[in-house]
């Protein structure tokens, strides 16, 4: 048995997904080799191969995979993956783009966001939103599995994997990259902040997010959004919790003006500790808070700012 | 140039589902059923390609039993052209709702194929990057715009990091992400001019697909409830508590 993990890299480092990745992969067991696609990313594979457990690191490193184009990583990883027990890589938008591509052209099932593993084949994925969890077995003779980062802790780096070359390139040619508008950020990614500072609605337009960021800095915070404060422009896409945005599961969340709605929560009701600050004591995110303060956002958000 | 749209019935998006108590699957009988918030997002963005005159024909497509009719009417009543059901009985595997689509491609020769990136029922997000591998085509995931520009796609994609764009050869593959549009509600005159647009039924068989399921369920459980919590009085009283019974601050 031997488990081909896709590493999720920029070409410059190894994204913290990756170790997640890992410890998945450990659970299920046998060697555990990975795959860095991409352009010019030697330092990425020369990281890899430092993770705990992993054999072997595979680097296909071609100009058609420097912008992780599905339609061309999808063929690298359908080619290579023939030849495993199983293919895992983060359910990241990266993953979830190019993976049911490479299972559709090997003529096997995905299973998306796993959260638990239960033995080689067996395994524990949420659905409907979080408000159902299924334990689900594949007969599949290729598992392709999606694994949720946030409910796994990364493995160490005291590995020393041999780091291997390949030579396969595929271009679909039938994509190409136009252009990025990435967000620049001095605070912790979401998906690895220990702390998460969330506002909605509640704060009413992008120049009071000011206040949560803030606030965010004293705490060394990554900061969220719900959808509402997304769709009306407060805040960029990539800040959205939820069923359909970021799942994140942090030490501490704090949401501000955010009412809980079922596709919220279901991106952040697995934090360690939930603090809900909002003025209407009916709002459903007090049933899941841990700490309720029932109370204007506008005068408990500088209090905070002024006492921490 | 034609857009194919395919829909999903789903349990509405505003309840709340519970496990049955024999552990076997969610409980949805006698709850609300809707189309797939991502689909009506679809088939909103394809009824305005047409209406910019980008597009000369909507057909939307549902795999289901015949209950689907449904919703594949609400599409019409949208503001889609004509329907197609792909009648079964069985819950398939993204695999298998694929290579049932990918006949339907064939067979109607689309430009775009425009899906919604995640069914909320399911939450699988696989059967239009699926799709797009077995019809060898590009796709543009999570879009949150869409522009045609001579025979190529311009699709920009909301990702973990920001936003991206690309460029894809038509015919392609589109999945829709919340931001792309805000879908119209249907007016009265729509809803019965819809009742008058042709639905087709084909079945898998005619299309000459084996539905395989290979994903085998053995439970569904309710997720782990979170202890009630306690009310705080004060922002001095929450520092306190996250200080010292927390201790996360
Ligand atoms: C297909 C689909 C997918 C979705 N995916 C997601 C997702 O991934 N993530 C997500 O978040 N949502 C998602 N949603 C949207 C979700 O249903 C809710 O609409 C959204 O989460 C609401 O955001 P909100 O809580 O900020 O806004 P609201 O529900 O409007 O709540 C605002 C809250 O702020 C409080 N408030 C207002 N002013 C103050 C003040 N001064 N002080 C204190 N409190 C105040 C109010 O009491 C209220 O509770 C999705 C919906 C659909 C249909
Ligand atoms: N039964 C179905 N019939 C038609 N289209 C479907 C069906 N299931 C999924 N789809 C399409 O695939 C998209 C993604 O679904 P999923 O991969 O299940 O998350 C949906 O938004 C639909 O556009």
């Amino acid at each position: 048995m031997t488990i081909l993990v896709i590493a999720e890299h920029d070409n410059a480092s190894l994204k913290p997904e990756t170790h997640k990745v890992v410890a998945a992969a450990t659970a299920i067991g046998g060697d555990i080799e990975i795959l860095v696609a991409g352009h010019n990313c030697q330092d990425v594979a020369v990281n890899a191969a430092t993770l705990s457990g992993v054999s072997k690191v595979l680097v296909a490193d071609n100009q058609s995979y420097a912008d992780q184009l599905a339609e061309n990583i999808g063929l690298l990883v359908a080619d290579l993956g023939k030849s495993y027990s199983h293919i895992l890589t983060a359910a990241s938008t990266t993953g979830k783009n190019f993976l049911p591509r490479a299972a559709a052209l090997l003529d096997v099932n995905q299973i998306s966001d796993v959260i638990r593993v239960e033995s080689s084949d067996t395994f524990v994925r949420p659905f409907y939103a979080g408000n159902a969890i299924a334990t689900v077995k594949s007969q599949d003779t290729i598992k392709v599995l999606t694994i949720r980062t946030s409910a796994f802790d990364g493995v160490t780096q005291e590995g020393s994997a041999a780091v291997v070359a390949i030579d396969n390139a595929h271009d679909a040619g039938v994509s190409s990259f136009v252009s990025g508008e990435m967000t620049e950020s001095e605070r912790p990614e979401l998906g690895s902040a220990r702390v998460i500072v969330s506002g909605g609605r509640g704060m009413q337009n992008g120049e009071n997010f000011a206040m949560l960021e803030e606030l965010a800095d004293k705490l060394g915070a990554g900061v969220g959004a719900s959808r509402a404060a997304v769709d009306a422009g407060f805040v960029p896409n990539d800040m959205q919790v939820g069923q359909t945005g970021k799942i994140v599961a942090p030490e501490l969340y704090i949401a501000v003006g955010i009412s809980g709605a079922i596709q919220h929560l279901a991106g952040m009701k697995d934090s360690k500790v939930i603090v809900a600050i909002n003025k209407d004591p009916e709002a459903p995110i007090f049933q899941v808070a841990d700490y309720g303060l029932e109370a204007d956002l506008f005068d408990v958000i500088p209090a905070l700012n002024e006492q921490l | 140039m034609k857009i194919l749209v395919p829909i999903k019935r789903v349990v509405d998006y505003n309840v709340k589902v519970r496990v049955k108590s024999d552990n076997t699957d969610v409980d949805l009988s006698n709850l609300k059923m809707s189309i797939n918030p991502f689909c009506e997002i679809a088939v909103e963005e394809a009824v305005r390609l047409k209406e910019a005159g980008v597009a000369s024909e909507v057909v939307v497509v549902s795999v289901g039993d015949k209950a689907c009719q449904e919703q594949i009417r609400t599409a019409l009543a949208l503001g889609a052209d004509r329907g197609i059901q792909v009648d079964t009985d069985q819950k398939p595997l993204p695999l298998s709702i694929a290579k049932l689509l990918h006949k339907v491609v064939e067979q109607e020769d689309p430009s775009i194929v425009l899906l919604g990136k995640q069914t909320i029922d399911g939450d699988n997000n696989q059967t239009g990057q699926m799709l797009a591998a077995l019809a060898g085509m590009g796709q543009g995931t999570f879009a949150s715009e869409l522009k045609i520009d001579g025979d190529k796609a311009l699709v920009t994609r909301e990702v973990d990091g920001g936003l991206v764009t690309v460029a894809l050869s038509l015919p392609a593959v589109v999945t829709t992400d919340l931001r792309l549009n805000e879908p119209r509600y249907a007016s009265l005159p729509n809803i019965m001019k819809a009742k008058r647009k042709p639905i087709t039924v084909t079945t898998p068989e005619e299309l000459g697909v084996t539905i395989e399921s290979t994903v085998e369920v053995l439970k569904v459980e309710s997720p782990a409830s979170r202890s009630a919590g306690v009310m705080v009085d004060s922002v001095e009283q929450l520092i306190e508590k996250l200080k010292t019974e927390a201790k996360v601050i």
